[in-house]
């Protein structure tokens, strides 16, 4: 193994470590690539090129549309039957593989265990597959009896035709029963971002506002973006529950349809992961008049600045009381563990790609137990992701992103509430921030490397020139980086293990990075006679 | 409950795969690839299906699983692959540096029609191949057949491309290996070794898929194939290729391209199909069967005796892939215990017949069924009419082993929550000792944990 610290590579920094990144790529990739591979400057944010095309033949992290509208946003969703239209691989590999852990009461319906396709065969190709879809539906219903269907297009649906939406409105006729499709066939966008969108589009067209449910108490509440790996969603719904919030639906960890169908009944919308779901965030305000605010409950500092911002917007001196006695309880046991592991852990080095939310929110995590973040990127997010939404009307639209709907959302006369609308009003002339989100760069150190959409080759220089003590990434990556003998922590399934969201998660956290990072595992990798010389037998047994 | 909506209440079904007992093929494809020596499998079609079949391949193997992608969107969809494949070629010898790029196709680029013979040709002329770099394709439809059957396309290509005939017979023996493990894969070279046999293993895993952990990476490790290797093929004497679904498509073009005889036998899983793998070599490479192997045999039916009696008559259900499972049904039929519910996703008219070969007199209530809707649904809704002793098959199956508390044997494709598989044959007289220790362990388990405590065993 290489001795660790003698890191550099003789490279002077990071700008020439970027030159050495970009020498090896043909001359079109070398000259794309520059502009997604940055030298941060958070007083003065440089522009990054992200949410555009992979170069072919690259080998990244990034999926496709389909996984980022069945696999992230409708596949924590538990009372809906899921049907891939496609052959089986689709419907195969996204079967239980995110880890979204749900919790449905004794005889509610849960399908989130089970696998549904069409298994599209040849004919189907040759001679359209609708009536195939329709008799799935039919066999769906028959054998599952759901309240609602969703139906999930692969690649070559888009090819041949088969029109999924009008097959959802005859089986809803039919059946009586909640159907719509997705059109996210795999090739729709750049990455799974586009699915996102898609999933958002439906979701909200086919299923938000469908039960106008009287009120439950006096805060209600979504949580926008939270997809429940390794249960982050119930640490959080414990701590609202707690300090008297009501939590009407989240999207989607540990979620029901039903709860979609009422999630315009609240009175102010939370969003986590802004890349997957700011869109419903957005339209949702348009309808109903609903703000939404930036929350994260990663890191214990930013589990207490959301729970105060939430409190602050409902401006209630109970709610505000009951929310500083909890984190004044669980941020004593936070800081208990913080003077335990952080003598052990200050001053490693980490990198983060992942994801369109967690690079970022990862490295508040961090920065709590004092690990510092030297390089980090996003999988799949958009220029604002990065640079912040003030980048936003300088945003180019390509012919991608044109590709996906931008649904035109209208007033709903009988349901908007002016009564956040003016609130609002209020609570911004008073400084409050609605809509805000400043995106990663800022809130990286000067000089840090920013890489959007990383590949392989410029994953294996980063490590050789950085020799960080940990990588965050997925589980494509993951082994690649530990042959190194670099721990490599999963970020989207945390590694089988978790919470890690709010202020039990984060103790769960800095307990996981102690043991990764102070392990004494990686010391062993060496054979004691390595470095002996080679000895040369004469008791050897002859062939 | 786990899959709470699970009864006993058998539907017809003719268009709805419930909980599939197979995926698509381009994984197989991937798979193959990844078991030649500085080869980096190519998926052309979106980015999902790399990423998916990736994905997939580490969780089974906890090992690095390198493949590019063509990255489709919507414009390569409609005005065709054929650019975003000749960049890709550009891009992965000039970055990646492979010796070999296996590329296969997708129902996205299948669908489209395009041509990978001839892009690849294209490919060629255009000069991007550079000197002594190699590209080798494969189409390989989702649409049809499974991942079983993107295995052998892919296989079927590497032959077609690398064996070349000398005219001059070389002293070895093709052993096209079927879908098996790394562990298999080395469990196979002892045995060749004690039948002082030369193979040229095609693919070989080991040392790629169960790669030592040294501190540095190796993009491409230093097992698999080698292309001399391929190359020599055309030569050998004959070509075995263990299980028909797998390996019978290469085995065939072997002997159309290069006059290799072959013989088809099953993957050697329990007694008397190593039996037949065992003789197949002997007759291939011309060499008598050692005493040693001979003993290995012995062991394996002693094992056999000495715990008969928590064997007898226990009932399992088995799922799978053809190759693998069939010889696997044969041998739980030659230990006196009844497998009752079997389902692969995998068509094949040739399933039916084993099937009832190996079950019509020893275990007529069997139910078995292949292909279309032939799904885990199925073998869960059979579970509920009438339960088992066991289950054999993949990680899936946890779901219905806890529901119903039947103790659990991982087999097959993928394992993604226990290891062992890729380091421990279930190949040959040890691996048939190996599958006992775990069908044994599996319910032996059960009784100690659930049995009334005045018969509780100590010696069992």
């Amino acid at each position: 193994m290489e001795k660790k610290k003698e890191s550099g590579k003789g490279l002077s920094g990071p700008i020439a470590l970027r030159e050495e990144i970009l020498k090896k790529y043909p001359r079109k990739v070398a000259k794309k690539r520059a502009r997604s591979v940055i030298v941060n400057d958070p007083e003065a944010v440089p522009e990054i090129l992200a949410n555009v095309r992979t170069v072919p033949g690259i080998i990244t992290q990034r999926g496709c549309t389909y996984a980022g509208c069945k696999g992230v946003v409708l596949g924590p969703t538990r009372d809906i039957v899921n049907i891939t239209h496609g052959p089986i691989g689709c419907g195969f590999y996204s079967w239980l593989t995110r880890r979204n852990q749900t919790k449905p009461a004794e005889g509610e319906e849960n399908f989130m265990t089970y696998s549904f396709s069409t298994d599209m065969q040849e004919e189907n190709i040759v001679f359209g597959g609708e009536t195939r879809l329709k008799n799935a539906i039919r066999e769906a219903y028959e054998n599952f009896k759901p309240a609602a269907i969703s139906i999930f297009s692969t690649c070559p649906v888009g090819l041949i035709g088969d029109d999924i939406h009008a097959i959802a409105r005859e089986m809803k006729k039919e059946l009586g029963i909640n159907i719509f499709g997705f059109s996210c066939e795999g090739y729709r966008g750049v990455s799974q971002s586009a699915g996102h969108h898609i999933a958002n589009n439906g979701i909200f067209t086919h299923v938000v506002g469908t039960d106008d449910k009287e009120r439950l108490g006096k805060f209600q509440v979504n949580l926008l973006g939270e997809y429940n790996i390794g249960g982050d969603a119930f640490e959080i719904e414990r701590l609202f529950e707690e300090v008297g919030l009501t939590l009407i639906s989240t999207f989607s960890g540990n979620s029901t349809v039903k709860s979609f169908a009422a999630s315009h009944t609240a009175d102010l919308n939370m969003v986590m992961c802004y890349r997957s779901i700011n869109y419903i965030a957005e339209m949702m305000e348009e309808k109903y008049g609903i703000p939404w605010v930036k929350v994260n409950f990663i890191g214990a500092d930013a589990t207490a600045k959301s729970l105060r911002k939430i409190a602050e917007y409902f401006g209630d001196k109970k709610l505000s009381a009951k929310v500083e006695e909890v984190i004044a309880r669980e941020f004593g046991k936070v800081e208990k563990v913080i003077a335990e592991l952080k003598p052990k852990l200050e001053g490693k080095l980490a990198m983060m790609f992942v994801g369109g939310s967690r690079a970022h929110h990862y490295q508040e995590l961090f920065k709590e137990i004092g690990v510092n973040t030297v390089s980090a990127g996003y999988e799949f997010a958009h220029r604002d992701d990065y640079e912040g939404r003030d980048v936003l009307p300088s945003i180019k639209i390509d012919a991608d992103t044109r590709n996906i709907e931008n649904l035109n959302v209208t007033k709903d006369e009988k349901r908007y509430r002016s009564d956040l609308a003016k609130k609002k009003e209020g609570l911004e002339k008073a400084g409050y921030q609605f809509k805000n989100y400043g995106g990663m760069m800022a809130d990286m150190p000067k000089n840090s490397l920013v890489i959007d959409d990383i590949n392989h080759w410029e994953t294996e220089k980063l490590i050789e020139y950085y020799k960080p003590d940990v990588f965050c990434a997925g589980i494509k990556e993951k082994y690649v980086v530990q042959k190194y003998g670099i721990p490599l922590k999963q970020l989207h399934s945390y590694d089988y293990g978790g919470p890690y969201a709010a202020f039990e998660g984060a103790i769960n956290f800095f307990r996981e990075m102690e043991r990764m990072l102070n392990t004494r595992i990686w010391k062993l990798v060496d054979a004691p006679w390595k470095n002996e010389p080679e000895i040369v037998g004469s008791i050897t047994i002859e062939n | 409950m786990l899959l709470r909506h699970t009864n006993s209440d058998i539907k017809e079904r003719k268009a709805l795969t419930v909980n599939p007992a197979k995926t698509c093929q381009p994984i197989g494809a991937m798979y193959v690839a990844l078991g030649i020596h500085g080869c980096l499998p190519h998926s052309h079609g979106s980015q999902g299906c790399c990423a998916y079949h990736r994905s997939t391949l580490t969780r089974h193997f906890k090992e690095p699983v390198m493949a590019a992608t063509s990255s489709f969107t919507e414009g390569a969809s409609v005005f065709g692959g054929q650019s975003n494949l000749m960049q890709s070629i550009d891009n992965i010898f000039a970055i990646y540096e492979p010796e070999i790029i296996a590329v296969h196709s997708t129902c996205l680029s299948e669908t489209i029609g395009d041509d990978l013979g001839q892009i690849v040709a294209k490919a060629r002329e255009d000069g991007k191949v550079p000197p002594g770099r190699h590209v080798i394709q494969a189409s390989t439809p989702s649409y049809t057949g499974s991942h079983v059957t993107g295995y052998a396309n892919m296989l079927e290509g590497v032959v077609k491309y690398f064996a070349e005939s000398a005219n001059e017979k070389i002293r070895q023996v093709n052993l096209l290996s079927g879908w098996v493990e790394p562990s298999d894969i080395r469990e196979f070279k002892r045995l060749l070794k004690l039948m002082k046999v030369s193979p040229v293993i095609l693919p070989d895993t080991s040392d790629v898929l169960d790669a030592p952990m040294t501190g540095k990476y190796d993009m491409y490790p230093k097992g698999g194939t080698t292309i001399p290797d391929m190359v020599s093929m055309g030569d050998s004497m004959v070509s075995l290729g263990l299980g028909e679904w797998g390996t019978k498509k290469a085995a065939v073009a072997l002997d159309n391209k290069c006059k290799v005889k072959f013989e088809i036998t099953d993957i050697p899983i329990g007694l008397k199909a190593t039996d037949r793998f065992i003789q197949a070599l002997s007759k291939a490479g011309l060499v008598s069967i050692p005493e040693s192997i001979t003993d290995e045999r012995g062991r394996l039916l002693d094992v056999i005796t000495d715990m008969h009696q928590y064997l007898y008559g226990k009932r399992v259900a088995v799922w799978g892939d053809p190759d693998n499972i069939i010889p696997l049904i044969e041998f739980l039929v030659d230990i006196d215990m009844k497998p009752v519910y079997i389902v692969s996703g995998t068509p094949g008219k040739r399933f039916d017949k084993r099937m009832s070969e190996i079950l019509s007199e020893r275990v007529p209530e069997a139910k078995f069924k292949n292909g279309a809707n032939a799904d885990m649904f199925l073998m869960h809704q059979w579970i509920k009419e009438e339960a088992v002793d066991l289950l054999i098959g993949n990680t899936y199956g946890k779901y219905i082993a806890r529901d119903e508390n039947i103790p659990f044997v991982r087999m097959g494709f993928p394992i993604v929550d226990r290891i062992g598989h890729s380091y421990f044959p279930t190949v040959g007289y040890l691996g048939g000792i190996r599958i006992l220790e775990k069908i044994l362990g599996a319910m032996m388990d059960k009784i100690d944990s659930t049995c009334p405590e005045e018969s509780f065993e100590l010696v069992m």
